[in-house]
């Protein structure tokens, strides 16, 4: 096989960024030592950059440095202008970008990764030459044929899929599921194909064997992501993460490249773990986020057989006396509250009650928000001392303690019905035990709507629960001028 | 490299994130996706190469497009991430 040989300095530095690019996500096991580790991170893909651009220059035989023509130069420069216009936007972006909309972003950065990985499984095909996969007899090699295929399928099903999240994350496509019709027979059915078409390829390397391949994993990509509703996004987004991982992967065997089979392997298991954790937080099968349509039965059936029991509205002010007079108060907020932006305000109420000599800690569900670790970065962005934050199993006995459990935004999370309920949705997903708390004040927009999945919460008709109706941001304002005075 | 060194390595890699994902604690799980996100950009490499090859316009057409997507991942993840880390402060440190 004609592989291009890459000088042993080359693939040592390939192999310098893929470690460098373990230390980056080794850095993230506290916060402490993050920011280095997102350091490790940079300098890993500057090699890896600088690398490639080094064994690409044009050094003639017998010399050391390169000798480029005009043409060489021209080259260059385009390449220059592509990573520039590259920076201007990522920056920008990353700059301007508010912290709750955050999901989105992931996923329209998913989907660039997915969409890079096709273009440059379509360029190797267009120039196997330069890749170095070429056989004597100038044919591709078969197992890069797979390798290139399995690339482009799975980089354009993280492209169409995680374009799909973006719309539906970004409100411009309803947050419900849409359901097809044989939805799980057309999908099985472009699924085997796509394969049959791979294995093909290895036979026939024609250009419409690829560009099936290509127009049927984007098709695949879309058709997967739209029966799924916003609630399970987080496991959406870890999926599409891990995809845009095994993308890289594929391309890294194409080239041969240790710096992309590594990365693509962290990447690869990182979402999987991801996704992993949000559904057994959800106590829900992978393969049944992914069939999709969850929440679709409850939330147009329900309604007619609701029995009407009575509830207790709490005002801002007896709220905030409450709050005042507690010992301990813990906070759940969930997705509303950063669809209502009220983490600043929040934060600011919990300095007031600790100004009171009140306990205040933050309660946070693995699935709460969009995204996984969502409500923690908007919690950490209204500066709330991380460790204030604690994760389901490490507050879930301080429940009997505590004075007030403060839901806000949050709904599935603290519904009892999860442990008692066996025919309910959310039956086996581990909830918050609020009930044990002497009050609990739940901060809801009104009393008509009901969680994401669609069931009715017990927890609102509790004789020591205090339903705070309102905008969740309102809210809490009114709660932090009561507490002021 | 032959094709059983390549996996040889991508299997190790798989079992080196295993374990140091699952060491990453809860509360940095969205600035974990953003930083794989950003370091699943290498595909870069794959992209120069094809932009800085000669003798097939269509070809580096394409690489340069994907120098391009995968340039605004890699400043956009790494900024992006540095920006919600920097937020992450400690209750001692106030």
């Amino acid at each position: 096989m004609e592989h291009v040989i890459l000088p042993a300095w080359a693939l040592l530095a390939y192999l310098a960024s893929g470690v460098l690019f373990i230390l980056a996500l080794r850095g993230l096991s506290s916060p402490a030592t993050s920011r280095a580790g997102n350091r490790y991170g940079m300098v890993g893909m500057a090699i890896a950059i600088a690398t490639t651009m080094a064994t690409q220059a044009p050094i003639p035989e017998g010399h050391w440095w390169p000798r480029p023509t005009p043409e060489d130069l021209v080259i260059l420069a385009k390449i220059c202008a592509a990573i520039g216009l590259g920076a201007v936007i990522g920056l920008t972006t990353a700059r301007r970008i508010q912290m709750t909309a955050m999901p989105q972003l992931v996923a329209a950065f998913h989907s660039l990764v997915g969409l890079a990985a096709v273009l440059v499984g379509l360029a190797a095909y267009l120039n196997p030459h330069a890749f170095g996969i070429l056989l004597p007899s100038g044919a591709i090699s078969p197992d890069s044929r797979v390798e290139m295929g399995l690339g482009i399928a799975i980089g354009a099903i993280t492209f169409s899929g995680s374009v799909i999240a973006f719309l539906k994350l970004n409100g411009n496509m309803s947050g419900s599921p849409i359901l097809l019709p044989l939805r799980h027979v057309i999908n099985l059915g472009t699924l085997l194909a796509i394969l049959g078409l791979v294995g093909w390829f290895t036979q026939d390397e024609s250009l419409w064997v690829i560009a099936a391949i290509t127009v049927l994993s984007f098709i695949i990509g879309f058709l997967l992501i739209v029966p799924i509703g916003g609630a399970d996004m987080p496991v959406v987004v870890s999926m599409l993460n891990s995809y845009s991982g095994w993308a890289a992967a594929a391309m890294g065997f194409t080239l041969h490249n240790t710096a992309m089979i590594i990365t693509g392997a962290l990447v690869g298991s990182s979402g999987a773990i991801l996704s992993y954790i949000m559904c057994k937080a959800m106590n829900r099968s992978f393969i049944s986020v992914i069939a999709g349509g969850f929440g679709a039965e409850a939330s147009t059936g329900g309604g007619a057989a609701k029995e009407q029991r009575p509830w207790k509205r709490g005002s801002a002010e007896d709220a905030a006396f409450l709050l005042k007079e507690a010992e301990n108060v813990i906070i759940i907020p969930g997705y509303g509250m950063a669809v209502a932006q009220a983490q600043h305000v929040l934060r600011e109420m919990g300095d007031l009650l600790k100004k009171e000599g009140v306990n205040v800690k933050y309660a946070i569900h693995p699935v709460a928000g969009r995204m996984p670790g969502h409500m923690n970065v908007l919690l950490a962005e209204a500066n709330v001392a991380y460790d204030e934050v604690f994760e389901l199993e490490d507050i879930q006995g301080e429940f009997a303690q505590c004075d007030v459990a403060f839901v806000i935004g949050a709904n599935d999370v603290v519904n009892p019905a999860a442990k008692t309920d066996k025919s309910s949705p959310i039956y086996g997903m581990p909830v918050f035990d609020v009930e044990k708390a002497k009050t609990i004040m739940f901060i809801k927009r009104s009393m008509g709507g009901v969680g994401y999945a669609g069931v009715d919460n017990d927890v609102f008709y509790m004789d020591q629960t205090m339903m705070l109706l309102a905008d969740a941001k309102k809210m809490v304002e009114d709660i932090v001028k009561a507490l002021a005075h | 490299m032959d094709f059983i060194s390549i996996l040889s390595i991508f299997v190790m890699a798989c079992f080196v994130g295993y374990y140091v994902v699952w060491s990453v604690t809860p509360a940095l799980h969205t600035p974990l996706m953003a930083v794989t996100n950003a370091i699943s950009s290498v595909i870069v490499v794959g992209a120069l190469v094809a932009a800085a090859a000669k003798g097939a316009a269509a070809s580096s057409g394409l690489g340069l497009v994907a120098v391009t997507l995968a340039s605004i991942n890699i400043f956009g993840g790494f900024a992006v991430t540095a920006r919600m880390l920097a937020m992450y402060k400690s209750k001692k440190k106030g």
